[in-house]
């Protein structure tokens, strides 16, 4: 009661003066680049638990439940062996077009995945993020290690067709993992750099699938990526050679496939996948981050 | 913006007066609506409304018109104003969730706005979201385990089931509420923020939420509870603030103002 009675102890000083005496800062101030980083770092568990719950709750009213993560993708393989490899005939030059179409379509729907979850990650966690202050890079992080939990079971399914159709096993296959880290990276901030989009323009969610779409027909996945070369100018064809799932899909398949797709060698194709994952990863991260202190404001 | 001020060193005769956790400075808030308003139903609508907007005004509503407060360590500040008076508005600008449109706020560490509709999953399980909620507010992993079972006890959803185990969407309102409360609550805040949360719970979880806001302000905390009941206002709190039309209209003693405010409300 007594300190109540105090109605201002400091009148007639500025708050400022008062502010700086007690160490009080004004708040929604974005810490710096790597004060943040280790801020995220010290919620690795909250990243983690919260990838967790989420992988949970993807499938929780399905019956067959986390069998949808081999499922998905299977079945969309089989959707697209119909229409291009059976349809319309895209395997002639393909020597195998099962392996060659599945290798494209899971690696792709990874990164499709994430780009998804990523755009959605701010503005479907409002509430949380309006109640806790924590660092919100969280949020599109989980999004990425969810979908990254759900690829390692389709990554299995893919290794099984490769060999069923025909592959031989050899070492090369064993640098898959550090192209998966890559596209990892890449991903990661793809997520981010959209989650910062999607936070600010929520339509952004409306036009992700088609946006996604189109990046999917320009990477490769069902056809050779020397198609491209035959219908359109030749500096748009050098152009989608460096389009970075391209580069990706062109990847696991070199180290999957006895005879890879025609196409940019090995050596230009890794400098390539470590670029993307370095431009993207970093600059997706930094451009999240500078907009740390406006998202669920307003 | 706060002009820059040449700050010298605290002189030591302030050693004795209370510490301050918040200090409000002048603080403004307005809204801008467009006044098209309502959503679209259908497309055309829509279209039109996009159409229009350059042509509509933006009204302004001036929720919070200058406000200047401070807050102290260990005490508990209640909230009081009618309908539409701003104390939410104030609430989410002290929690840095909403910028103020002039004036400045100074806090040590981010106040804890703990509202009625403040987040949890509801897909999850009270457990889980039990969990979560320690590990986003910062704690360890081993610490969110360790007090997650005192975080459920306290919250007493389990009293008629085991609740916690089930999602949080199968929670009555009054559940929820509370375990939202336990959560934020089991946390040391330097200054925690509380809008309406107990109006829910019954008069059993209200005494024990009483309790903790008690032992959050001995730990040297600030508790800010707003609300409508001048009785939980006048059992909890040892100082008051009245807001009418985004001003202060009294600061002072629980006492004073709760009756101030208790005859202005009859003459209404």
């Amino acid at each position: 009661m007594t300190q109540a009675a105090v109605r201002d102890p400091y009148a007639g000083l500025a708050s400022a003066q008062v502010a700086a005496w007690y160490g009080l800062s004004t708040a929604g101030v974005r810490p710096r680049l790597g004060a943040y980083t280790k801020q995220l770092w010290s919620y690795r568990h909250f990243i983690g638990a919260f990838a967790s719950a989420k992988l949970a709750l993807i499938y929780a009213n399905a019956r067959l439940g986390h069998l949808w993560q081999v499922l998905t993708p299977l079945v969309n393989a089989g959707v697209y062996f119909l229409l291009f490899g059976v349809v319309l005939n895209t395997r002639d030059k393909i020597d195998n077009f099962v392996a060659f179409l599945c290798i494209g379509v899971f690696i792709f729907g990874f990164t499709q995945s994430v780009a998804i979850a990523g755009v959605k990650s701010i503005s479907s966690n409002m509430a949380m993020i309006r109640s806790i202050s924590f660092p919100r890079a969280s949020l599109p992080i989980a999004a990425v290690l969810t979908a990254l939990r759900q690829m390692f079971a389709s990554i299995v399914v893919m290794l099984v067709i490769v060999f069923v159709t025909g592959e031989q096993f050899n070492t090369r296959w064993l640098l898959v993992a550090p192209v998966l880290l890559l596209q990892a990276f890449f991903s990661a901030g793809l997520a981010m750099a959209l989650a910062r989009l999607g936070a600010a323009a929520s339509d952004l969610g409306q036009l992700m699938p088609f946006v996604m779409r189109t990046w999917m027909y320009a990477s490769g996945v069902f056809y050779s990526a020397q198609t491209f070369a035959e219908h359109i100018p030749r500096f748009l064809a050098v152009l989608l050679q460096l389009n970075p799932m391209l580069v990706y899909i062109e990847l696991v398949r070199g180290c999957l496939l006895a005879v890879p797709p025609p196409g940019l060698p090995p050596l230009a194709l890794w400098p390539l996948g470590v670029g993307w994952a370095l431009v993207v990863g970093i600059g997706g991260y930094v451009f999240f981050w500078r907009g740390e202190e406006k998202y669920g404001r307003g | 913006m706060a002009e820059p001020v040449e700050t010298y060193p605290r002189p030591a005769t302030t050693s004795t007066l209370p510490i301050p956790t918040v200090i409000v400075d002048d603080v403004h808030v307005v809204y801008r609506v467009t006044s098209s308003g309502g959503r679209s139903k259908s497309p055309a609508m829509a279209l039109r409304n996009l159409a229009r907007l350059s042509r509509t005004k933006v009204r302004q509503v001036h929720a919070v018109k200058g406000v200047t407060l401070s807050t102290y360590q260990g005490q508990a500040i209640g909230l009081l104003g009618s309908n539409g008076s701003g104390k939410s508005t104030l609430l989410r600008v002290m929690a840095g969730l909403l910028p103020a449109t002039r004036g400045v706020i100074y806090s040590k560490e981010q106040p804890t706005l703990l509202g009625v509709n403040a987040a949890l999953q509801n897909d999850l399980s009270g457990e889980r979201n039990v969990i979560l909620g320690c590990l986003a507010m910062g704690m360890s992993r081993d610490e969110a385990y360790e007090r997650c079972t005192e975080i459920i006890e306290f919250s007493g959803i389990d009293e008629r089931g085991d609740f916690s185990s089930l999602p949080m969407r199968t929670y009555s309102s009054g559940m929820a509420a509370r375990l939202r409360f336990a959560l934020a609550s089991a946390k040391q805040h330097e200054v925690l923020l509380i809008d309406e949360a107990l109006s829910t719970g019954d008069a059993h979880f209200r005494r024990r939420a009483e309790e903790r806001m008690r032992e959050l302000r001995k730990a040297a905390g600030t508790v800010v509870l707003v609300s409508h009941a001048t009785d939980s206002i006048r059992e909890t709190c040892d100082r008051a603030i009245w807001l009418e039309s985004g001003l202060i209209r009294m600061d002072g003693p629980t006492d004073e103002v709760v009756t101030a405010y208790e005859k202005f409300m009859k003459e209404k």
